[in-house]
């Protein structure tokens, strides 16, 4: 009887520990599939390519490197109750929380651009015009967005995550072969040696698994969802879930170009999709599919985390669980900027590429600077308590950032210069 | 329009005001990160600087 009791004790314990993560899931999972962007799609696609399995082993060590720096954000928006802005605001004074928010708007704005670029590629495949992917998308950010409550536009937002997942059964179509996934990507090694394109690639794909807007959208994700300290443990383990699931995709992703598209150059998502086509007709629809969506959650994440931002500094109501009425610049700046990037796809002989390689060079500009302050800011007693970083968290945190810093700062020159890292 | 631009302008003014005065600890860890931090974003500036005289240029 007592043997049943425990079981029983336990089984109700597991029931309950469910239940609360499943309530307080979602801006971990969210943020790292969404960082799975247009761009990031892309970056996975070229380097499968490239590459093949080869450099599987480099997405691996890039799990632990989003982890630590998104659990940051949500401790300190559990913490403090205040958005990445609002919090670089009032700690560091209104010079560098101008510089913070006005760059972040600049490259938040370029970014949805890339978004609406991956979207009308994407759905352009299947003879959809840009225009009507345009309006079409727009129209379903409405949707989602004007409903009211947070908790249903978490909801709505983790269904578009689970279709991220798309790409595993996209590689297992491919029929990869397992023993070479596993000998040639498990094994650190650098293939042809270190050069400067595998250096590029290295850059690239660590340029897209951390972006500005991550930190400033989790964090006001964690304040609007009214998560608080208790709820840390479950916030972490979000943020895990949803890096293993970022890179578990990305590694599919890598494996199905991988496979089928070794050796080929690929510049554009959409224009994997579109080879994949003419290898296999259902790989490459479902290639175009996920790049569609991994723009549209990206496009969803990256307008709320400029709008959330703006709202907590100009004090303006700015949480998904207010109506249109009660919070209208909120809503107006939110749509203002996803329809002006969705019309600059739009006009003729817009500088897309340029606008693409432009993001690069402003995301470096923000990305050392909302890192440090995160860092900072986790250091400090009299705004974290109990909760700031210990020894070893700040040796792990700072050699993360200190290598993102550098690394991301070479991506960003090798946009502005490409001739320095010709090889 | 320039009534907006007046509140405009008069809503940064009070956010200016509201955080005059930083709240975080200036530890030494704060003011090297800070200063390398500006020095990191002038080299960028001049840079960007750079390119675009050499843009212009050519």
């Amino acid at each position: 009887m007592n043997f049943f009791t425990k079981i029983y004790y336990q089984y109700q314990r597991i029931i309950k520990a469910l239940t609360l993560y499943f309530i307080l899931a979602g801006p971990g999972i969210i943020v790292m599939v969404a960082d799975n962007d247009a761009g990031g799609i892309t970056t996975y696609a070229a380097t499968g390519a490239k590459y093949g399995y080869d450099m599987i082993w480099f997405l691996l060590l890039l799990l632990p490197v989003a982890y630590f720096v998104q659990e940051m954000t949500v401790r300190l928006g559990a913490v403090t109750k205040h958005g990445h802005a609002e919090a670089i605001f009032s700690a560091f004074g209104p010079f560098w929380g101008w510089f913070s928010l006005l760059d972040l708007t600049l490259v938040n704005w370029l970014t949805l651009v890339t978004e609406f670029i991956g979207m009308t590629a994407a759905l352009s495949i299947f003879g959809l015009p840009p225009y009507l992917t345009v309006i079409g998308v727009i129209l379903l950010m409405g949707v989602i967005v004007f409903n009211g409550s947070y908790w249903t536009w978490e909801k709505i937002a983790m269904l578009f995550c689970f279709l991220n997942l798309i790409y595993i059964p996209a590689a297992f179509m491919v029929h990869p072969s397992i023993p070479a996934v596993l000998s040639q990507g498990i094994i650190p090694h650098f293939p042809g040696g270190m050069n400067n394109d595998l250096f590029f690639f290295m850059m690239a794909n660590i340029g897209t698994t951390i972006a500005p807007w991550m930190l400033f959208f989790q964090q006001s994700s964690v304040v609007d969802k009214g998560m608080r300290e208790k709820d840390i443990f479950w916030g972490k383990l979000d943020t895990l879930i949803g890096a293993v699931f970022t890179i578990v995709v990305a590694i599919f992703i890598v494996i199905v170009t991988g496979t089928l598209l070794k050796g080929v150059e690929i510049e554009s998502a959409s224009q994997a999709a579109q080879v994949l086509m003419q290898k296999d007709k259902y790989v490459g629809t479902f290639l175009a599919i996920g790049l569609f969506n991994a723009g549209f959650l990206g496009a969803v994440c990256i307008s709320l985390a400029s709008s959330w931002a703006f709202g907590e500094v100009f004090g303006w109501a700015h949480s998904l669980n207010t109506k249109i009425k009660e919070a209208p610049w909120f809503y107006a700046f939110y749509f203002l900027i996803l329809i002006s990037a969705g019309i600059v796809v739009l006009i003729p002989g817009a500088p897309l590429v340029l606008i693409t390689l432009f993001v690069q060079v402003v995301a470096v500009t923000l990305l050392p600077a909302a890192l440090v302050f995160l860092i900072l800011l986790l250091n400090d007693e009299r705004i974290m308590g109990e909760y700031r970083n210990g020894l070893m968290l700040n040796i792990i945190n700072w050699t993360i950032v200190i290598v993102i810093i550098i690394l991301s700062t070479l991506y960003g020159l090798s946009a502005l210069f490409p001739e320095f890292f010709k090889g | 329009m320039r009534k907006l631009f007046t509140a405009l302008f008069d809503k940064i003014g009070e956010i200016n005001r509201k955080y005059a005065t930083p709240t975080i600890r200036m530890s030494p860890m704060t003011r090297v990160a800070l200063l390398a931090l500006r020095f990191y974003l002038i080299f960028l500036v001049l840079l960007l600087l750079y390119k675009f005289v050499t843009l212009l240029k050519g």
